[in-house]
């Protein structure tokens, strides 16, 4: 409820906000993550660089995958055709992001910023292979999502360094669909499960899956794709892949104190199969 | 006559200024130098305090002063004030800081008063202490046992009172001939009660008159005066206490806190005022807790499903000190419904008041109440189980036939009125339970797990006869006053010792006035939160304002009319025995174009200038209320689930709930304290509990942890009413308040244990996560998936 003292500075372009985080501080841009922290003095940033206001980190883009900006927020993300029609998941998950007053304000840059394990949003950007584009002192580069999420509130950002936009595939030809269980009391997830999966013929070509909210990190279900691939995604597919799932995520496995790990892990392989069943529609 | 306004379902008059922002709460009051406290409170659950260095915090910016529990002189300890007699009752010294030893985690050790709440802050961080960490006990079972840590020297065995009134031997003799006799240990979780306005309190002292004017966020403004002038060392006329708007209390602000005291205390040292408002996290930590029973229960019955007898033990956990009203809750409020509905001859209740290390407790909606409930109905469906009989047919088996005018039970209170059956019957109805029965088992043909759960309920409320509430201990009178004024132009004043704060009694009490004397609703003012402007009252609690505050004012009212009838005879020079009254207007038989409108009547009573002979002037009466019994409304709830074995999620898919209040007097504001209260009351058996770990921390310390009730975990609820008056009451009412709360926690529990049965599960402890819930269903299956 009552931070520490901090310096706040608005940053109107990209340049000047890598140039004023050199005197350290953290960048705000929805504050959805960060100023919680700061009320419960968890956090206590010297100065709050704000981007909220920045052109470039706003807007998405399609053109053969998507492009969207650090700023878009997760509303602007679940209601674009764009992205409905070429990352179904990625809509679905952040329309499912907190409320719609988080919604509105709360933006997939400083989502993954933060990497909150039972955050939906990056067990998509992890499942579909997007990759994040930063932005620091020395330049631009661009990390794919598995790598950017190394541990709990744990990123592959560099101090100074800014979250610019995120790219995904287009998966428009996928069968896809990203499926929660919320936890009652945050609304965060229990377990979330991104699966995309491409059919050529009636087999399934390649499977992407992803598990968050039971995991340190969003967490690629290598075994699990492995048990859809070459299938018809059947009954007998499914179940495999349930099962792998559990196995894919075991040794990265969180719990709190009403929903411990082995229970998040059983759920993981049951909504896998929920998620396919959306999937397949 | 028009549409009586008695009954009918009129907007609430408080909710355009609560739903536009503009209600005035304690924190939007705003002095000139107020200064901003801040707390210092422990971090651990039991540890002794061997040091506190102020000197950093009283070097920073706009700090004036720092004070541990050692600076603190002239403010005595928090009271308990309700005295439990024949308990062997100790009540340990509360400090409003904790002097040499801390208690549980967030008791206060210093405080820090600043020019600024943020630099209040800065400077609580910046105090250090040394503590050295002692053991820590929570469970209120295990700190009754031996070798628990110690909490207070002076409370041996940390049991502060053992309260067991029945015969035990009549109760043994019982359940020694029964033929059947089911047992469980169950787990009343401690349940945060989360108003939407934290606590706040502001105090203002004026040195040369000796006044302090104390703002607070109180659910009975004239028993926080009574205490802050026993803490103080003030007159009690020289303290004054302004609840101003207060946004919920769930019983949670009924107990007078430390930071109530601090607040005047620094007021008076520093002849400044003193602010000081709650943080969400400060509320879970530091504001009484509810519930927290450990019961060893038994029931009694026949083979033929007649129940018998109904025993328990109960580890009631008081936390780390005896907040106001704590030793009340698990005993005279608790054991005493041990009946409930039921023709049950034998009762046995032994409660023991536990101190542990946790956030103090007291009373939360229903308050002892839904704990004995819980226990009755949910051994009502383990004897169902036992005997293979359903649910429903043992519970109508045993319900106590109508009856209008008392009726007295084994644990020793006289019901006032009641009908159960026909409510029972209703509610059976609504469900449609025997089509139920019949899909259920179908649905079980398809894997699928249906379960329903029936509670039916009696509660006491209204409290209560002062008499009664001397003869409990309880150091207070709980009658109500109140005064009706009306002003020369004609409009009404109310003014109520009780303090509402969101029941929308403002409504209902005008609702009162209006269908006495005929005044529009609009022209009434109910009055309430102010020591200095209302009359003496106990508060609003204990579903009691509805039917004590509502019977002063009825009676207040019936006084102003006989006035009235007399006056207005005299000014239409017509004899009283011609006067007729309809709708607010006097006229003579007869004559029907001679009128006196009560509007005429008040004004000419303001003048005075033609009053019958010995006729005081002025239009204002004043009533004080004792009622001569509690009220104990009465319904049955049936809830409909079913459980996905799945993953353990429960589907709320239908909630039934069928109360009888008496004559509703506003069904759109009953209707709204039962949707509340069934949802309070779900939310234990589905979500809510406290958590604390082994060393005494909170772990439910914010709603991410703590699973408050959210608007898309229910149906919408199915309500019906039956209507039997209370018969010592002026209009017949009984309180609605805590109907829901204490019904619908089993009613949902047995639902979903029904819908568990055919998997083999048995007991669950409270709140029915999935995770708990499917963990029983793989250990019923043997061990796992």
């Amino acid at each position: 409820m009552w931070p520490n003292k901090f310096d706040y500075v608005r940053a109107g372009s990209i340049d000047e906000a890598l140039a004023s985080a050199a005197d350290g501080g953290k960048f705000l841009a929805g504050g959805h993550s960060l100023l919680p922290a700061m009320k419960l003095r968890l956090d206590s940033p010297e100065q709050l660089i704000d981007i909220g206001r920045i052109t470039e980190l706003q807007g998405i883009s399609a053109n053969g995958g998507l492009t969207i900006g650090a700023g878009a927020t997760h509303d602007a993300i679940a209601t674009s055709a764009d992205v409905q029609a070429m990352c179904g998941p990625l809509a679905s998950a952040c329309g499912q992001v907190g409320d719609q007053g988080v919604r509105n304000f709360g933006t997939l840059g400083g989502n993954i910023a933060h990497a909150d394990p039972a955050s939906d949003p990056p067990t998509v950007l992890v499942a579909v292979g997007a990759s994040v584009n930063i932005q620091g002192a020395d330049g631009s580069r661009s990390v794919g999502a598995e790598d950017f999420f190394i541990d709990l509130f744990e990123t592959a950002l560099d101090d100074g360094e800014l979250i610019t936009s995120v790219s995904t595939p287009d998966l428009s030809d996928h069968q896809s669909a990203y499926v929660k269980f919320p936890h009652p009391a945050s609304r965060y997830a229990i377990v979330g499960v991104c699966v995309a999966v491409k059919m050529i013929d009636g087999v399934c070509d390649h499977a992407h899956v992803a598990v968050g909210g039971a995991t340190l990190k969003a967490v690629r279900c290598k075994g699990a794709e492995a048990a859809l691939a070459g299938t018809a995604v059947d009954d007998a597919a499914i179940s495999a892949a349930a099962e792998a799932v559990k196995a894919d995520i075991a040794d990265d496995l969180i719990g709190d104190i009403a929903y411990p790990e082995s229970y998040r892990q059983q759920m993981a392989g049951v909504f896998l199969k929920r998620a396919i069943a959306a999937a397949q529609g | 006559m028009t549409t009586r306004i008695f009954g009918s379902g009129i907007k609430r008059r408080e909710d355009p200024r609560l739903i536009t922002g503009e209600a005035r709460y304690t924190d939007d009051i705003k002095l000139p130098g107020v200064l901003h406290m801040a707390v210092v409170r422990s971090p651990y659950a039991h540890a002794n305090i061997v040091s506190i260095d102020s000197s950093a915090a009283e070097a920073m910016d706009g700090v004036v002063a720092v004070y541990t529990g050692d600076d603190i002189e002239g403010l005595a300890g928090l009271p308990t004030a309700w005295l439990i007699p024949d308990s062997d009752l100790k009540t340990p010294e509360h400090p409003a800081l904790a002097k040499g030893k801390a208690r549980y985690v967030g008791d206060g050790v210093a405080m820090v008063l600043a020019d600024d709440r943020y630099r209040a802050q800065d400077a609580a961080d910046a105090v250090v202490v040394e503590y050295e960490e002692l053991p820590a006990v929570i469970d209120p079972e295990e700190a009754a046992g031996e070798g628990a840590p110690l909490i207070h020297d002076d409370v041996e065995g940390n049991i502060a009172f053992r309260w067991a009134p029945f015969d035990k031997e009549a109760s043994d003799a019982v359940f020694d001939a029964a033929d059947v006799v089911v047992s469980e240990r169950i787990l009343q979780q401690r349940l945060l009660p989360t108003a939407m306005e934290p606590r706040s309190a502001m105090a203002q002292y004026n040195p040369a008159t000796a006044e302090l004017t104390l703002w607070c966020t109180s659910q009975n403004p004239h028993i926080h005066r009574f205490i802050i002038s026993a803490v103080t060392g003030l007159n009690e006329n020289k303290v004054r206490v302004i609840a101003p708007e207060v946004g919920g209390g769930f019983g949670s602000k009924i107990p007078c806190y430390p930071d109530e005291a601090l607040v005047s205390w620094a007021a008076m040292q520093l002849g400044v005022p003193v602010k000081w408002t709650e943080t969400r996290s400060e509320n879970y930590l530091i504001t009484i807790h509810g519930r927290d029973h450990v019961q060893h229960v038994d029931m009694a019955a026949s083979n033929d499903g007649k129940i018998l007898g109904v025993r328990a033990t109960v580890y009631a956990g008081m936390g780390a000190y005896l907040s106001t009203a704590a030793p009340g809750i698990p005993t005279i409020l608790h054991g005493l419904l041990y009946v409930g509905p039921y023709t049950i001859d034998s009762v046995y209740c032994e409660s023991i008041g536990v101190m542990t290390n946790g956030t103090p407790t007291d009373a939360y909606r229903g308050a002892g109440r839904p704990e004995a409930t819980f226990l009755l109905e949910r051994m009502i469906d383990n004897v169902a189980n036992k005997i293979g009989m359903d649910p429903a047919e043992v519970r109508r088996k045993n319900l106590i036939p109508a009856f209008e005018d008392g009726y007295e039970v084994a644990a020793g209170l006289n019901y006032d009125s009641g009908d159960y059956p026909t409510a029972f019957e209703k509610a059976l109805g609504m469900a449609g339970y025997g089509d139920f029965r019949r899909q259920q088992k179908s649905a079980a043909a398809q894997g699928r797990y249906l379960g329903i759960g029936v509670t039916a309920y009696t509660e006491m409320c209204g409290l209560g006869p002062s008499q009664v509430a001397g003869a409990v201990g309880f150091q207070g009178g709980l009658w109500e006053s109140a005064t009706v004024r009306v002003t020369p132009t004609g409009k009404v004043q109310a003014l109520i010792g009780a303090s509402p704060h969101g029941q929308g009694s403002e409504t209902t009490l005008a609702q009162i006035i209006a269908e006495e004397l005929g005044f529009a609703v609009d022209d009434i003012e109910v009055i309430h939160g102010d020591t200095t402007e209302t009359p003496m009252g106990w508060g609003t609690y204990g579903s009691r304002t509805t039917p004590v505050t509502g019977a002063a004012l009825a009676k207040a009212s019936q006084k102003l009319k006989e006035k009235a009838k007399t006056l207005a005879a005299h000014l239409m020079e017509a004899s009283e025995d011609d006067i007729e009254y309809a709708d607010g207007s006097f006229s003579v038989k007869g004559s029907p174009d001679q009128t006196q409108s009560i509007q005429d009547v008040a004004l000419m009573a303001h003048l005075a200038w033609n009053m019958p002979e010995g006729m005081d002037p002025g239009f204002e009466e004043s009533q004080f209320y004792d009622p001569p019994n509690f009220v104990f409304p009465f319904g049955t709830h049936i809830a409909i689930v079913e459980v996905d074995a799945e993953t353990g999620e429960i589907e709320l898919q239908r909630y039934i709930a069928v109360d009888d209040c008496g004559p509703q007097i506003n069904p759109e504001i009953v209707a709204g304290q039962i949707h509340g209260g069934v949802v309070q009351g779900i939310a234990q058996a589905l979500c809510e509990g406290v958590v604390y770990d082994d060393n005494g921390q909170l772990l439910t310390g914010t709603m991410m942890d703590y699973c408050m009730p959210k608007a898309d975990m229910f149906p919408n609820f199915e309500l019906g009413e039956t209507v039997t008056p209370s018969p010592h009451h002026p209009v017949g009412v009984k309180g609605v308040g805590e109907t829901g709360t204490i019904a619908s926690t089993p009613t949902v529990y047995n639902a979903v244990l029904d819908a568990l049965a055919p998997l083999g599960v048995e007991q669950i402890d409270m709140p029915l996560t999935s995770a708990k819930v499917w963990q029983a269903i793989q250990d019923a299956n043997g061990g796992g998936s």
